[in-house]
């Protein structure tokens, strides 16, 4: 990567891997680098919060992965930051102290898959009920379909 | 009073002092001490299980010193008949607003800490309408995948399909024809304007002025015969699908259109006359609602109301997807960014989106609605009688659907709330991995706390409105 | 669950004709509009398919003072014990509609956030089928509601 934004932010993380799948500039980080990486990009023009989530891929290791997109109004341009968790230790440092919008963010991370956010003021249910056991979008968990009552028609 | 009587022995005296009964010399008194302050708080102990912080699961939590909790259970030894926080006025009550309510735009539930009439604490609650999107789409292949999708924000069903089209196709690595591509923007704008008039008529409604429902809906009703004429439905079309629009232009559509352009503009009009020179309307909306833009930022509130507090940036014409380059149209952005503003802004979008219809309308291409790759979109229904090849992909399209190779991407549209973007993983089968859709609501009910922070609890009801929130959007 | 029907209900006194028609002339809905159906419930509301016209135009906030509950929209796992708690809040004689396919059976979310229909809270008197059910089939809905009433099949009271 030429550009010179990408490169301040690939001298400061030397550990940090930069891809750009379709167009759309997306780098890799572990879990201990996130909080400065997001921090060092906000300065460098990417102040607007975007989005937070997590992604299950069961069978690869790291199996969790949580991906933090910004928006750079000034320059127009999108990044997309890629931390791998391992399921033995689900736990990510919270970006709340850099970013407070993403609070309500990785509390639905927490409610539906699982991923701990250390640092996080309130990390509590959001989406689901208070007293639910379990993290729905993890894909060893089943969708929790009820049998439609059609003749020959699958067991859920 | 220093001691309740004792209930389990039958004893109606208090004992003679207070050091007495709590020392804790005798298992006895101890038990009973028990006893009685379970009877006293009643069988539901506040459990800690589940509580991060003293913010509680999912509620706020009443002020629980000490003091306060003896003075509940009786055990305090009270000297003023007047307390200290009566004296200093500092008492404030926790108010509960919904999620059945008329004023909170569908579900939302809404904890307020009040102090007379001024806000000092809110916390939204959502979830009441979280309907598991995310782990269906997981479930459903992509050609089923807009059905879906289009019912998260139910006022804008358009603007989710464009959305989850756009995705699917990058991964696919595909492009839509052109006259599908003018389809599609045409339908988002018009959708836009809808969405906007039901906005005008819910927020009118909310903040008093109860005859603009009746007004906006009966112009929302020209939209959605337009819709229904050309998708079928009036609500959740399903007709934005990867590979370009499911069918053509109704016949007589160029007349439609116009009597549509030409009745909004005629109740927008109607509606500028009603609401703006109102005073009672200005004194319920000015200076209400205020967030900075540096807010805006941190919490990730774009659209109109990032427009309203001063901060020009519409993904159309800054980050422009399906030819949204090739359009003349002005983006409103005020500075004020109180609720007033956000009429503003909203009314001169409306006004923008019916230009772009225009020349969307006047530049509609032939061709093709659809795009020619057989492998994405089924074949006409005519040639599965007469093409071996022809009914074989309709069979996989429509039972197995399509493969789309692995990958990931990020796609964003500006819906009528502000930015809606989707972040698609695949893993090169017919089914997304994981969907995961960053729902402009959401971001924006988080930041409703920064706006009503030390405002009137009237204004409560006027910023909800004007920020515009849709719970399928916040609750998925 | 559907309501019951009454017992030794095949005798119909006059004044319970007279009851039923009372009941259906101004039957007042609670707000009760989750999600897409709720826009479909308030254009039928509005001018250009007009409840007001049954004299139903009045969608009343508080449960105390509301005849009819129409369910419009999904409801979630979160969502159901506040349904129930609304529904023991309206007075007697009271009605349920379950407006379109979500309320009515889950509709095309057969996943672990909505209860498959909202017949396992409530009892329903109509299903409305529909994705969401335009106005004219919430209007046949409530028409059929009130076919109910009158007739005497539905009093609205618990058996």
């Amino acid at each position: 990567m030429t550009d010179s934004v990408i490169g301040a932010l690939q001298e400061a993380f030397p550990d940090a891997e930069f891809s750009e799948p379709h167009g759309q500039e997306v780098v890799s980080v572990p879990p201990t680098a996130l909080v400065g990486l997001v921090a060092a990009a906000r300065d460098a023009g990417f102040d607007c919060f975007i989005d937070l989530c997590a992604v299950d891929y069961l069978t690869r290791d790291p199996r969790f992965e949580v991906v933090v997109n910004l928006l750079s109004m000034g320059l127009k341009r999108r990044l997309r930051i890629r931390v791998g968790v391992p399921a033995s230790d689900p736990v990510v440092p919270s970006i709340t102290p850099v970013f407070a919008g993403a609070n309500f963010f990785e509390r639905e991370a927490w409610d539906l898959l699982g991923v701990r956010f250390e640092g996080h003021p309130d990390l509590t249910r959001i989406l689901l009920p208070d007293d639910w056991e379990g993290h729905p979008l993890r894909k060893d968990v089943p969708v929790g379909s009820v049998p439609v009552q059609f003749k020959g028609s699958p067991k859920a | 009073m220093s001691n309740p009587p004792d209930i389990t022995t039958g004893e109606l005296e208090a004992p003679a002092s207070k050091t007495e009964a709590n020392a804790p010399a005798s298992t006895g008194a101890d038990e009973r001490r028990a006893v009685h302050d379970l009877w006293l708080s009643g069988t539901e102990a506040p459990t800690t299980a589940g509580r991060f912080t003293d913010e509680g699961a999912q509620e706020m939590l009443d002020d629980e010193t000490p003091e306060a909790l003896a003075q509940q259970r009786g055990t305090a030894v009270v000297d003023d008949y007047v307390s200290d926080d009566l004296a200093t006025g500092d008492e404030t009550q926790i108010l509960n607003m919904g999620p059945q309510h008329p004023a909170t735009h569908g579900v939302l539930r809404l904890q307020v800490e009040l102090e007379g009439e001024i806000v000092r604490r809110v916390k939204p609650i959502i979830g009441y309408l979280h309907t598991g999107m995310e782990r269906t789409a997981e479930v459903l292949t992509y050609m089923q995948g807009p059905t879906n999708v289009t019912r998260m924000d139910y006022l804008s069903p358009f603007h989710n399909e464009l959305c989850f089209s756009l995705a699917t196709e990058t991964l696919l690595g595909i492009d839509v024809p052109p006259r599908a591509e003018v389809i599609r923007v045409m339908m988002s704008e018009l959708n836009r304007v809808a969405s906007h008039l039901l906005w005008a008529a819910t927020t009118g409604f909310d903040i008093g002025a109860l005859s603009m429902m009746i007004y906006g809906w009966r112009e929302r009703e020209l939209c959605l015969e337009f819709f229904e004429k050309l998708t079928g439905l009036r609500m959740n079309h399903n007709y934005i699908r990867p590979g370009g629009v499911s069918a053509d232009l109704h016949d007589g559509w160029e007349d439609d259109l116009e009597a549509l352009i030409t009745g909004v503009e005629k109740g927008l009009v109607e509606y500028e006359d009603l609401l703006m020179g109102n005073p009672i309307f200005l004194e319920r909306t000015k200076g209400v609602g205020y967030i900075t833009p540096e807010e805006c930022l941190a919490y990730g509130v774009t659209g109109p109301v990032a427009r309203a507090s001063g901060i020009d940036w519409d993904l159309r014409r800054d980050m422009p997807y399906s030819g949204f380059e090739e359009y003349e149209f002005d983006v409103p952005v005020t500075s004020n960014g109180d609720v007033f503003d956000r009429f503003l802004v909203r009314f001169e979008e409306v006004r923008q989106s019916l230009r772009i219809v225009r020349q969307a309308a006047d530049r509609m291409p032939d061709g093709d609605w659809r795009t020619e790759d057989r492998k994405v979109t089924p074949p006409p229904r005519a040639r599965i009688d007469q093409s071996m090849e022809a009914l074989i992909h309709h069979f996989k399209i429509m039972t197995e659907g399509f493969k789309v190779p692995a990958g990931e991407t990020y796609q964003a549209v500006e819906s009528s709330r502000g930015e809606l973007g989707m972040y698609m993983v695949s893993n090169g089968t017919a089914k997304p991995w994981r969907l995961h859709v960053r729902a402009p609501s959401f971001a924006h009910v988080q930041a409703l706390p920064t706006m009503l922070t030390d405002s009137l609890v009237a204004d409560t009801i006027a910023t909800l409105a004007s920020v515009d929130p849709v719970l399928g959007d916040v609750d998925r | 669950m559907a309501r019951p029907s009454q017992p030794g209900g095949f005798i119909t006194t006059v004044l319970d004709k007279v009851a039923g028609w009372a009941q259906t002339r101004s039957m007042w809905p609670a707000n009760f509009g989750l999600a897409c159906c709720a826009i479909e419930m308030m254009a039928t509301g509005a001018a250009h398919n007009d409840l007001a016209r049954f004299g139903m135009e009045v969608f009343r906030a508080s449960p105390r003072q509301a005849d009819l509950m129409i369910v419009a929209g999904r409801v979630s796992q979160k969502m159901a014990p506040v349904l129930r708690q609304v529904y023991d809040q309206m007075a007697e004689p009271k009605w349920v509609i379950s407006m379109g396919a979500c309320a009515s059976t889950g509709g095309m979310f057969n996943n672990y956030a909505l209860v498959q229909g909202v017949d396992q809270v409530v009892p329903v008197d109509v299903y409305v089928p529909g994705c969401p059910p335009g106005p004219q089939g919430l209007m046949h809905g409530i028409l059929t509601l009130h076919g109910m009433v009158q007739r005497g099949e539905s009093r609205g009271v618990a058996v």
